[in-house]
C-alpha cells in the first residue's frame, strides 16, 4: 500500500463538531489523545482490560481504545472533559471528590464516565450491582470503596426521586 | 497494528463481495479483532466495517423464536425485555461476560467470532499452533491452569472464552449465515469445532461468509435454569468453569435437561448422550453427580489446570442444584447458593 488513505469523518465532540481525515488504523483514544489534544482521556492497558479510556459514544460507554475512529464515523463523543455544564462540575466529579475516590488520579477519568454509562443505563439499583456494573475500571490504587460510596451517593437520591414520581 | 484497506459496505451483498478474500476480516465492534491487530495477532489485509448493515433488530418470529441481528450489541440483547423474561438463562450468560463498556460494544456475530485462545496465542514470540500453524503448542508443557479439559489435541488446548454462546449452545441455538454460494443454517453445537490438526481453525464459516443473525427457539424451562461462572475474580474475568443448565421437571423426576459447559474446551461444551441419561432420573445430587461423572469421564488436565475436573464436577451438581430449585445465579450475586 503506497499511499497513507485519509478517511473523511465528522464526529461530535463534547458538542463541537470536528471534520476530520484519519488514517484507518487510528483508535478513538489516539484520535483524542494525539490529534484534539484531549488528554483526560487515559491510556492505561490500550488493550480493552483497564476501562482508563472510557468515553460516552452515543451516551453509551465503551473502551475507546478498541474503537477504531473510522468505524464511529457520525457519533457524538463525550469525554470527561464535557461532563462539566456551565462551569458547573457533573455531580459525579463533586462527589468524586468529596468520597476522596481516587488516589494517584489515572484511572479517574474513565471512572467518572464509566458511572454517568451506568446512570443512564438505569439498570443499577444496589450497592452489589455498583460493583458489578463498575468492574470494567480497574484501580490499581485500589480506590475501589470510596468509588462505590462516590456513585452510590449519586444513584440512590435518582433511584429514591423517580421512584417518588411514579 | 498492520496496514489494512478499509471498506464500509452498505449492503449484505457488498459486504460478502468484499470479505471474499482468505485475509479479510469483518469489523463489527472490534473489541476482540481491534485487540488482536494490536498485538500483531491478527493481521488482515482488508477490514470490512459491518457496522452499517441492517443487521441490529432483536425480533419475535411468527413461531416464537428469538431472531437476533449479528451486529445486535450484548447489552441490548442482555436487557432487552422478551429476552429477559422468556430467555433469561441468555441475558444472564451475557451479563456474566466481560464488562459493560466491552458489552455495550461487542456484539452477537462477534462475540461467536472471537478467537478461541490462550495468552500464549497473544505473544507473538511464542510458538502456537493456532497463530502459526505448524510451530508447536507453548501451552503443552507449558503453564496451562486456564487450559482445556475436554476435546483437545495434541496441536491445542486453547479454550473458547464466550459465556453467551454457552447458553446459546444450550437453547439449540442456529446460526444464520450469508455467503458467496448463498445462505445456510449451522447449528449452534456445530458452528464452532474441535482443533484437531487444525487448531487455527475456530469454527466452520467459510471464507467470504457473514453471520447475518443467530436464531433460538422458545424454550420451556421456566425458573428451572441457571448460568453459574467460576472464576479467579468476582467479575470482568474469563470463565474457569462456566455451567448453562436447565430443567424441565414434572413432580421431581427429570424430563428434559440441558448442560453446557464455557472455560473447558475449544468449543462450547455440550454432551448430548448425557442429558439424555438424565431423563427419567429424579433430581438431587445422586442423579447430579452421575450425570458430571459421565460428562467428565474423558477430561484431561495438562498439569497446572488438573484442578478445574474437580472444579467442573462440583460446578454442574451446583448448577444442577439451583436449576432444579428454581433460583438462577445473579450476576451481581457473588455468593454461592
Amino acid at each position: 500500500m503506497n499511499q497513507i488513505p485519509q478517511i473523511p469523518i465528522s464526529l461530535t465532540i463534547n458538542g463541537t463538531l470536528h471534520e476530520l481525515k484519519v488514517e484507518p488504523w487510528v483508535t478513538l483514544l489516539d484520535l483524542l489523545r494525539e490529534r484534539l489534544l484531549l488528554t483526560g482521556t487515559k491510556k492505561g492497558c490500550d488493550q480493552g482490560q483497564c476501562g482508563a479510556c472510557t468515553v460516552l459514544v452515543d451516551g453509551k460507554r465503551v473502551n475507546s481504545c478498541l474503537a477504531l475512529a473510522v468505524s464511529r464515523d457520525g457519533a457524538e463523543i463525550t469525554t470527561i472533559e464535557g461532563l462539566a455544564q456551565n462551569g458547573e462540575l457533573h455531580p459525579l466529579q463533586v462527589a468524586f471528590i468529596e468520597r476522596d475516590a481516587f488516589q494517584c488520579g489515572y484511572c479517574t477519568p474513565g471512572q467518572i464516565c464509566s458511572a454517568a454509562g451506568l446512570l443512564a443505563e438505569g439498570h443499577t439499583r444496589s450497592r452489589a450491582e455498583i460493583r458489578e456494573h463498575m468492574s470494567g475500571n480497574l484501580c490499581r490504587c485500589g480506590a475501589y470503596t470510596n468509588i462505590a460510596d462516590a456513585v452510590e451517593d449519586v444513584l440512590m437520591p435518582r433511584i429514591a426521586a423517580k421512584e417518588a414520581a411514579e | 497494528m498492520n496496514r489494512f484497506e478499509y471498506i464500509r459496505p452498505a449492503t449484505v451483498a457488498d459486504a460478502i463481495a468484499a470479505l471474499n478474500e482468505p485475509a479479510a476480516r469483518a469489523l463489527a465492534g472490534g473489541t476482540n479483532l481491534v485487540d488482536l491487530m494490536k498485538y500483531d495477532v491478527a493481521q488482515p489485509s482488508r477490514l470490512v466495517d459491518i457496522n452499517r448493515l441492517p443487521l441490529k433488530s432483536i425480533e419475535i418470529t411468527s413461531g416464537g423464536a428469538l431472531r437476533i441481528g449479528a451486529l445486535v450489541t450484548n447489552t441490548d440483547l442482555a436487557w432487552h425485555q422478551d429476552v429477559r423474561e422468556k430467555w433469561p438463562i441468555l441475558s444472564s450468560a451475557i451479563l456474566a461476560g466481560a464488562s459493560p463498556q466491552l458489552r455495550n460494544a461487542a456484539t452477537a456475530g462477534g462475540n461467536l467470532m472471537q478467537r478461541t485462545r490462550c495468552y500464549y496465542f497473544y505473544d507473538p514470540s511464542t510458538a502456537c499452533n493456532k497463530r502459526q500453524p505448524g510451530s508447536g503448542c507453548s501451552a503443552i508443557g507449558g503453564v496451562n491452569r486456564i487450559h482445556a479439559i475436554l476435546g483437545a489435541s495434541d496441536s491445542c488446548i486453547a479454550v473458547h472464552p464466550s459465556d453467551m454462546c454457552v447458553a446459546m449452545v444450550a437453547l439449540d441455538a442456529s446460526v444464520e449465515v450469508e455467503g458467496p454460494e448463498g445462505k445456510r443454517s449451522i447449528p449452534m453445537s456445530g458452528f464452532h469445532r474441535l482443533p484437531g490438526g487444525e487448531p487455527e481453525r475456530d469454527n466452520t464459516l467459510k471464507v467470504g461468509e457473514l453471520i447475518t443473525s443467530i436464531i433460538i427457539p422458545e424454550p420451556d424451562f421456566g425458573a428451572h435454569h441457571t448460568y453459574l461462572k467460576i472464576r479467579d475474580r468476582l467479575s470482568y474475568a474469563f470463565a474457569l468453569i462456566s455451567v448453562a443448565a436447565a430443567l424441565r421437571v414434572d413432580e421431581g423426576v427429570i424430563q428434559d435437561a440441558r448442560i453446557a459447559l464455557g472455560g473447558v474446551a475449544h468449543k462450547p461444551w455440550r454432551d448430548f448422550d448425557a442429558e439424555k441419561s438424565l431423563k427419567g432420573e429424579r433430581v438431587g445430587t445422586q442423579s447430579f453427580t452421575q450425570v458430571a461423572d459421565f460428562i467428565l469421564r474423558d477430561a484431561k488436565g495438562q498439569g497446572d489446570n488438573d484442578f478445574k475436573i474437580e472444579l467442573a464436577r462440583r460446578a454442574i451438581v451446583r448448577a444442577l442444584e439451583q436449576a432444579a430449585a428454581g433460583t438462577p445465579q445473579d450476576q451481581a450475586d457473588k455468593s454461592l447458593h
